[in-house]
């Protein structure tokens, strides 16, 4: 299986703290590949160089055979490399529905582009997918009424909108009810296999991300500390005195 | 009455085609200086304010970046439409034609070339940015020969009769508005409409899905300065002096006063900018009338007040006290899948 992101020797300092250093990740296409570690490891900094919001200070990412670290964040999205965010970011004021249809994947920013009809078509996938998150009840009400974890099935819904190739999903189960968590994973597999979709998914939930991920990353004090399988993962004696607190 | 994006779910009576109510201003457009001739002059300034608060709203409301500096472009026409006509040798309305023509194209250049600049920043930093634009503008406006420095440029004088005078330029000022109006509501309805107001939501969002938000902010500006230059061109004619800093750039009157109008009438919708216009410039012109000396005091006053008791507009307030009417959404959720969450 061919890697549809390649991150090298990616480093990233703020100041004089170093959040990354010389991590090196294989993102398999078509896979669901886990990035763990504890807080303050570096996981998010990572997320945030590949979409181009901290370009990185050293090292390259690739995605899709293309080196993107010098793109910038509406440039990276526009290629089909995606992202959500720990904290839900939607458009509040906006309707459901608003918020599917303005996620359509933008070929650019041209004036044609700019001044375009919403088209049909996005109306009827948005509705499609506010179904697949369980959400099509509530398309025209405001987002920003929405709960918490209703907020993160629509956030998952636009990136869905926007046709990624592959999603960076940032602890998609924070926050959410203990007995919506399944839901939810059967909804990321269905992204995954149905829809085409790799992705690379933080997870602090050690069963969510040993039962969805195949492969798994671990990073420890913005370095990596680990990789392979879960079950490889679970028994690195590293990774359970770093992370799991245990020897 | 409103366009508001959350307006889609409404219950409650049906409500009239706006069609409808487009119809009758006209009608009470057209006919207005027919009836009360004596009042055109201030007619036209009306329709000047409405322009002046929705080429505002769109990037202060719609768009969530507040800009002071709007009062550039404004008298960037003003000043190119008056150098055309004074230099062009074109008869006058072949002229004042070709010269707002001019100083619109001249304005969405300006505007281009600033917002590549500007429109990088974000939140206050944009608002203190372009808040120095407009004093600088009429200060170097006040200090170049070519357009008269601080004495100003005199537009050609107005070759009909007097009468009539007042009543061309009403028109022209009533077409600039509803042409400017209609321009927006259309971009409203667009892919565009949708950009900007993802971009006054969460402008980190509307990167990471694509959204070039640059690009949009500085279109959007463009926008503005298109018809403000127009404005301002043909406004320098019915003023027939056009004062650097009174004028061309009143950055302390009209540049505070697009502002103010928007939010009293109720920024991020399309009537509500106009409403406000309509309230302020006949509050305006009775504090003028029954309070002179005074004016300003009670202007003041009016912009305290408006920010206490109408932090959310006259739209906002008609919509929270008659929501069936004015676009409330009803609907509540519960009951669906992450409910609990």
């Amino acid at each position: 299986m061919s890697a549809i992101l390649e991150i090298r020797n990616a480093t990233k300092h703020f100041g004089g703290v170093t959040a990354n250093q010389d991590i090196s990740l294989d993102v398999p296409e078509g896979a669901i590949v886990g990035l763990i570690g504890p807080n303050g490891s570096g996981k998010t900094t990572l997320f945030n160089s590949v979409v181009g919001y901290h370009p990185l200070d050293g090292g390259s990412i690739r995605f899709a055979g293309e080196e993107i670290s010098h793109l910038r964040v509406p440039q990276i999205a526009r290629r089909g490399l995606l992202r959500t965010f720990q904290q839900t970011h939607i458009f509040g004021e906006m309707t459901c529905l608003q918020n599917m249809q303005v996620s359509i994947p933008h070929g650019g920013a041209g004036l044609r582009n700019m001044f375009r009809a919403a088209p049909r078509e996005g109306s009827r996938r948005a509705q499609d997918l506010l179904a697949f998150v369980g959400l099509e009840q509530k398309r025209h009400l405001r987002a920003g009424t929405l709960s918490f974890g209703q907020q993160k099935l629509l956030e998952f819904a636009m990136a869905l909108m926007a046709r990624p190739r592959l999603l960076l999903l940032d602890e998609p189960t924070a926050g959410i009810n203990p007995t919506l968590i399944n839901g939810l994973m059967e909804r990321l597999r269905h992204a995954n296999r149905q829809f085409g979709v790799t992705l690379l998914v933080i997870e602090h939930n050690m069963n969510v991300i040993m039962s969805l991920a195949e492969h798994i990353t671990c990073l420890a004090h913005g370095r990596l500390l680990a990789q392979g399988t879960p079950a490889e993962i679970r028994e690195n004696t590293d990774v359970r005195e770093a992370y799991l607190g245990a020897r | 009455m409103s366009d508001r994006p959350a307006s889609a779910a409404m219950t409650g009576p049906r409500r009239p085609s706006p069609w409808v109510l487009y119809g009758g201003l006209l009608v009470l457009s057209l006919g207005l200086p027919q009836v009360v001739p004596a009042l055109a002059t201030q007619l036209a300034f009306l329709w000047v304010m409405v322009l002046f608060a929705l080429t505002w709203d769109l990037l202060g409301g719609q768009m969530g970046y507040n800009s002071f500096g709007n009062i550039v472009f404004f008298g960037v026409g003003a000043y190119v439409c008056a150098v055309v006509q004074r230099d062009s040798g074109l008869g006058y309305s072949a002229g004042l034609a070709v010269g707002m023509a001019a100083g619109a194209g001249v304005a969405v250049a300006f505007a281009a070339l600033l917002g590549s600049g500007l429109l990088g920043l974000r939140g206050h930093y944009f608002a203190i940015a372009t808040l120095g634009l407009g004093v600088a503008a009429g200060e170097i406006a006040a200090g170049i020969d070519y357009i008269g420095a601080g004495s100003g440029m005199v537009t050609p004088v107005y070759p009909g009769e007097i009468e009539t005078r007042s009543q061309v330029f009403y028109y022209i000022f009533f077409a600039l508005a509803a042409a400017t109006f209609f321009t927006l509501r259309w971009l409203y309805s667009r892919q565009f409409g949708l950009a900007v107001r993802a971009i006054r939501d969460n402008e980190d969002k509307a990167e990471a899905i694509g959204l070039h938000t640059t690009r949009y902010k500085i279109a959007a500006w463009c926008v503005s300065a298109f018809f403000l230059a127009l404005c301002g061109g043909a406004l320098g004619n019915l003023v027939g002096f056009i004062d650097p800093r009174d004028v061309a750039f009143a950055a302390s009157t009209y540049g505070v006063w697009m502002v103010l109008m928007a939010i009293l009438g109720g920024s991020a919708s399309i009537w509500g900018p106009v409403l406000g216009a309509v309230v302020f410039h006949i509050t305006q012109e009775l504090f003028w009338t029954y309070l002179l000396g005074w004016q300003r005091v009670a202007l003041g006053l009016l912009i305290v007040l408006i920010v206490v008791f109408f932090p959310q507009g006259i739209t906002g307030w008609l919509r929270e006290r008659w929501p069936q009417l004015f676009g409330q959404v009803v609907q509540q959720g519960a009951g669906d899948p992450g409910d609990a969450a």
